[in-house]
């Protein structure tokens, strides 16, 4: 061969044009777009490139109470009275459209939150909208769900969800909460409400009664007010800790019903008979998935020490090869940092790191000279005391600890505030059953990681939250019991 | 003088903490009254300390007694209800006591020894109930099961002495709890005597604490204990339960608020109270799809 | 070179267990990889210079052989700058009429050997195979593992077999092949990985093109992980080479994209890693045809031999 060139992707970037995202956005009352009462807009940008996106209305105490309002009426106009197969069809539709609209989701999520095209296109936007076709076949099925009760919808359900997986968790939530007959009014976060405004669009376009799903946009205080409203009946919160404590103390001695799906310190947990290559791409997968903004990320490794060395190593070889930069380029693993300030909380953790006396290691990867972007790192030579094993980063940060037995990393997995998500990687299928069961948190995954389905629950133990969310046991947080 | 009866040997009434009586460790006490007024008892007016050692003591027991196999949680709850049968009239005293009627106490032992049963045949099968094999759309096999949430603490409520503390135990402990009870403050007698009770049915020490005292001065350090995962109380305080979720907030614990009207009737017992105190867990694991009819790799 | 037959070590039976799901989820991230523009020009050139044209067929004459290496050095002249393919691979039987047909040229010759396709026969026989072909010429020699063997737990046996058909071959290169489809699962593959290696191959190869399933995804991975782990504790690397099934130039990227991802860019070589296929050469030409005249290609323009 004569000269030898090195093989480098080309760079493969998505068309930004399918996202038509519009240069203003109001908020979504009672079936209709309505301007803020505040007539106050906040900006949306993109990560990758911090170029104003849109803006978008803030809206206002009288914006929340307006949105209640119609969702209460619409939940005693029609959606209480509704057959419950007429219901079903109603959210079949939103499933269509959704899929209908994928491409133009996936490019808008990507543009407002930073995560990679791929995951967008093949993960978010499709699970999102399995998401409402699995419950929308609930809807007229409740009465097989709960064994001797009759399981009645609550009311008006008030939904604040997170930056991390916008479309996807509105759909966790909205799904059920009409499913079971509830209406919603749901908050985005801040930084990525595009994409839950492009839903309400869509269940417009469904044509769903006025009033029945209203999306309000705006930060925190938009959300304390939704919490706050007396003609709530149940409130549905992802997001940190430290928010999920404010809400719960809100809601103390009040009717309304909660669910909580909180922070995480995911342990997991790598044996030396493990299979080895498929558990670095497990711990890859687990850490570096939407750039570790993700509450079950598994950013605490346990690993038998007999095993550390070599699996250290093929970690960080691994890590060198993960394509770092533009989301919207197709082959790129890990995007943008959502936000200027979670970038910053990240390079503290690092820094924080490093102060601790832990072994820092990233990849050599060239970053794009705009945007918020960090490198895939990991810390070795880590220990429970660190502040990086104890506190969640959500960022792409790994952790690594190590151990010799199985009790003592029971005892290290458990000894966390956090119960959320866990993984084992053994080949004895007797050691998998035993650690599951003793280690206290909501999803395990043996010899895998990150992976979710609609069918599956999902929600954590201890300070990670309570209520579930997918699968039979998401139905619950959104009934009432009645006698049979 | 006429002539002299057999003096009277009277019960001290301690609290029940890790399968032993001590007394509180604040050494207070308060007087139990029957209806006319007249002191009847002088219990144990628990601390903080007895809440401490109480919850510290069901943590201990909570990994054995939650790793128990469910047949095994329901033969030691039947053997409570045959304890509770054979010491019928020693509690039907003690209720007479304070205040009920013979009728209503007989009436209060046997629902009670009735609903120990009910839980004891509940033990093994909430897990089937309640369990789904979940059909996700990629190549793992995945299932959801109940686990205990952990350590409880439960507030019995007013006006049903043995019933109450039971309808809480009962499902509490079926599910692989372990938890700490606050008797009623004014009944508490039945409650600590159903305590000897637990102790003679091979209930391992610390699955089961109860203590007695003024509810108003324990509430705040059992609801803000990191360490007790969910809280029960009944909907007969609202002020009480908007205290326990304010508290309990600060780390995220699960309240919960029960019937005290139903108590008495069928709808007082179900498999939803055992779930009420279970968390959920999903296990994945891949599926290998080599083999069979249009297997390859 | 002088090859120092080795003993067999039952520590090499010694891997770690592989997850097929895993294997495969990963193996769909490589096809998720997006070879656009100048990347997909050089990713084509490259599978073009990495073939192993080939003919293993009762019915093969001196007459195809020919015809073959003449497409073998034409692969498509109305392209000019096109490399040649990396070798043809035939029986031992037209080893010597290939050998003719491409001198000259930089083309290798490889020959099967070892009662290719079963390798149902003595070991007296499999060296006596190997030798001739070497000794008309041959430059590699693709050999079958004693699967039989293999599945009935004599792993010293397919090792020495190995080891002492590596000590005939010389200077040629020996490539072995594992046939995975028969091998059960992938654990299997990463076994008879690990012992192919050990005994001395040059190349391990997936198949002979005569069983169902051939080369896939999956089972190539957990070659090319067994070459790595290899590579990291002794520092020699050894050669892959898929064959059978792999008739799209899509597919080939994305093989390629697997090798960069999993070996580096050094196993981007044809002297580490190959194809074994017929028809795939003219899928890479059709391609490489559009990429510079920009139309969709027509099979009839592209010549079969």
């Amino acid at each position: 061969m004569a000269t030898k060139k090195k093989w480098e992707y080309s760079p493969a970037p998505e068309s930004k044009q399918p996202a038509a995202i519009a240069s203003r956005y109001e908020l979504f009352i009672n079936g209709k777009w309505v301007k803020p009462t505040s007539s106050n807009y906040f900006s949306s940008i993109n990560p990758a490139t911090e170029e104003k996106l849109s803006e978008i209305a803030t809206a206002s105490e009288a914006d929340v109470n307006k949105a209640v309002q119609a969702s209460r009426q619409a939940y005693e106009k029609y959606w209480k009275k509704m057959a419950p197969a007429e219901r079903a069809k109603y959210i079949f539709r939103i499933a269509r459209i959704m899929q209908e609209r994928a491409r133009e989701l996936a490019v808008t999520e990507t543009l407002d939150g930073g995560k990679p095209i791929r995951e967008s296109r093949d993960f978010d936007i499709p699970t999102a909208a399995n998401h409402f076709f699995y419950y929308a076949g609930w809807a007229d099925k409740l009465d097989f769900a709960f064994p001797n009760k009759k399981a009645n919808s609550l009311g008006v359900a008030g939904q604040i969800t997170p930056w991390n997986f916008p479309l996807l968790l509105a759909a966790w939530k909205i799904a059920p909460a009409l499913a079971t007959g509830n209406t919603v009014v749901l908050k985005p976060a801040e930084t990525t409400s595009l994409t839950t405004l492009k839903l309400a669009a869509i269940i417009q376009e469904a044509d769903l009664p006025p009033g029945v799903v209203n999306v309000i946009t705006g930060a925190g205080q938009t959300g304390a007010w939704l919490t706050q409203h007396k003609d709530i009946d149940k409130i549905a919160f992802t997001g940190s800790t430290e928010v999920g404590r404010i809400i719960q103390r809100t809601l103390a001695g009040s009717h309304k019903k909660l669910t909580l799906e909180l922070g995480g310190k995911g342990a997991n947990i790598i044996f030396e008979d493990a299979p080895i290559d498929q558990a670095v791409e497990g711990v890859i997968n687990g850490i570096f998935f939407n750039q570790g903004h993700v509450c079950c990320a598994g950013s605490r490794l346990y690993v038998q020490e007999s095993i550390a060395k070599k699996f250290v190593q093929k970690l960080k070889d691994r890590i060198s090869t993960l394509l770092v930069g533009d989301p919207m380029d197709k082959n790129t693993d890990v995007g943008a940092i959502n936000s200027a300030q979670q970038l910053k909380t990240i390079q503290a953790y690092i820094k924080i790191g490093k102060a601790e006396g832990a072994d820092f290691f990233e990849s050599d990867c060239t970053l794009p000279q705009k945007g918020f972007f960090c490198r895939p790192s990991l810390f070795t030579n880590v220990a429970q005391s660190n502040r990086i094993a104890q506190e969640e980063i959500f960022g792409p940060v790994l952790c690594i600890l190590t151990f010799r037995t199985d009790d003592e990393v029971i005892e290290k997995a458990n000894n966390s505030p956090y119960g959320l998500s866990a993984g084992i990687w053994t080949d004895k299928g007797s050691r998998i059953f035993n650690i599951s069961k003793q280690i206290r948190a909501g999803v395990i995954w043996a010899n895998t990681y990150n992976l979710f389905d609609p069918t599956s629950p999902f929600g954590g133990y201890k300070e990670s939250g309570f209520g579930r969310e997918g699968g039979l046991q998401g139905l619950q947080p959104y009934v009432q019991f009645v006698k049979p | 003088m006429a002539k002299q009866s057999r003096l009277e040997v009277w019960k001290t009434y301690k609290n029940y903490v890790g399968g032993q009586f001590p007394r509180t460790e604040s050494g207070r006490s308060y007087a139990v009254k029957n209806a006319m007024g007249k002191t009847i008892a002088n219990v144990c007016q628990s601390s903080r300390k007895d809440v401490r050692d109480g919850v510290s003591a069901a943590r201990s027991a909570w990994s054995a007694w939650n790793n128990r196999s469910g047949f095994n949680r329901g033969q030691i709850l039947y053997r409570i209800a045959e304890m509770l049968e054979g010491r019928k009239k020693q509690l039907s005293d003690l209720l007479v006591t304070q205040g009920y009627t013979a009728a209503a106490a007989t009436q209060e032992i046997n629902r009670s020894t009735d609903r120990l049963i009910y839980y004891a045949g509940w033990c093994d099968k909430y897990q089937s109930l309640f369990s789904a094999v979940n059909p996700v759309a990629s190549a793992h096999y995945n299932f959801s099961v109940p686990e205990s949430m952990g350590v409880v603490g439960m507030l019995a409520p007013a006006n049903a002495s043995l019933l109450g503390v039971v309808s809480l135990m009962a499902p509490c402990i079926a599910g692989g709890n372990t938890c700490l009870i606050l008797a009623d403050q004014e009944k508490p007698l039945a409650a600590v005597s159903f305590a000897e009770v637990l102790h003679s049915a091979d209930v391992p020490g610390g699955v089961v604490n109860i203590l007695t005292g003024y509810q108003q001065e324990l509430i705040d350090w059992i609801s803000s204990h990191v360490d007790v995962n969910a809280m029960v109380c009944f909907d007969q305080e609202k002020a009480d339960w908007q205290k326990i979720q304010e508290i309990g907030a600060g780390h995220i614990k699960r309240t919960f608020q029960w019937n005290a009207k139903q108590l008495a009737t069928a709808a007082g017992q179900s498999p939803y109270f055992i779930m009420d105190l279970q968390e959920i867990k999903t296990t994945w694991h891949p599926i290998q799809t080599i083999g069979g009819k249009g297997g390859a790799y | 070179m002088t090859f120092k037959k080795p003993v067999f070590n039952a520590q090499i039976l010694n891997h770690p267990p592989v997850e097929q799901t895993g294997v495969e989820e990963r193996t769909v991230r490589f096809t998720k990889r997006s070879i656009k523009g100048p990347s997909k020009m050089q990713g084509l050139l490259m599978v073009l210079s990495m073939i192993d044209l080939t003919t293993l067929e009762g019915k093969d004459t001196p007459g195809k052989v020919n015809q073959l290496c003449t497409k073998a050095v034409h692969l498509h002249d109305q392209v000019p700058g096109l490399p040649t393919v990396a070798a043809i691979c035939v029986y031992p039987s037209m080893v010597s009429i290939a050998k003719k047909a491409l001198k000259g040229s930089s083309i290798k010759v490889a020959s099967v050997a070892t009662a290719f396709p079963s390798g149902q026969t003595s070991l007296r026989i499999k060296l006596a195979d190997t030798r001739l072909a070497v000794e008309d010429g041959a430059d590699e020699v693709d050999m079958v593992i004693s699967r039989g063997k293999f599945l009935a737990g004599e792993y010293a046996y397919v090792f020495d077999e190995i080891a002492s058909v590596k000590e005939v071959c010389g200077t040629a290169r020996l490539k072995v092949i594992l046939e995975t489809g028969e091998l059960g699962t992938l654990d299997q593959v990463r076994k008879a990985s690990s012992i192919a290696i050990a005994a001395g191959a040059d190349f391990i190869k997936t198949s002979t093109g005569k069983i169902q399933p051939a080369a896939t995804l999956p089972v190539t991975l957990v070659m090319l992980e067994t070459i790595r782990d290899h590579y990291h504790k002794t520092g020699k690397k050894v050669g892959m080479k898929p064959a059978g099934g792999i008739s799209k130039s899509k597919l080939a990227l994305h093989y390629l994209v697997m090798v960069k991802e999993t070996l580096g860019d050094v196993w981007l070589d044809k002297h580490w890693f190959r194809f074994g296929a017929s028809s795939l050469a003219n899928d890479v030409l059709m391609q490489v045809a559009k990429e510079t005249m920009g139309n969709y290609q027509s099979p009839a323009y592209f010549s079969i031999d």
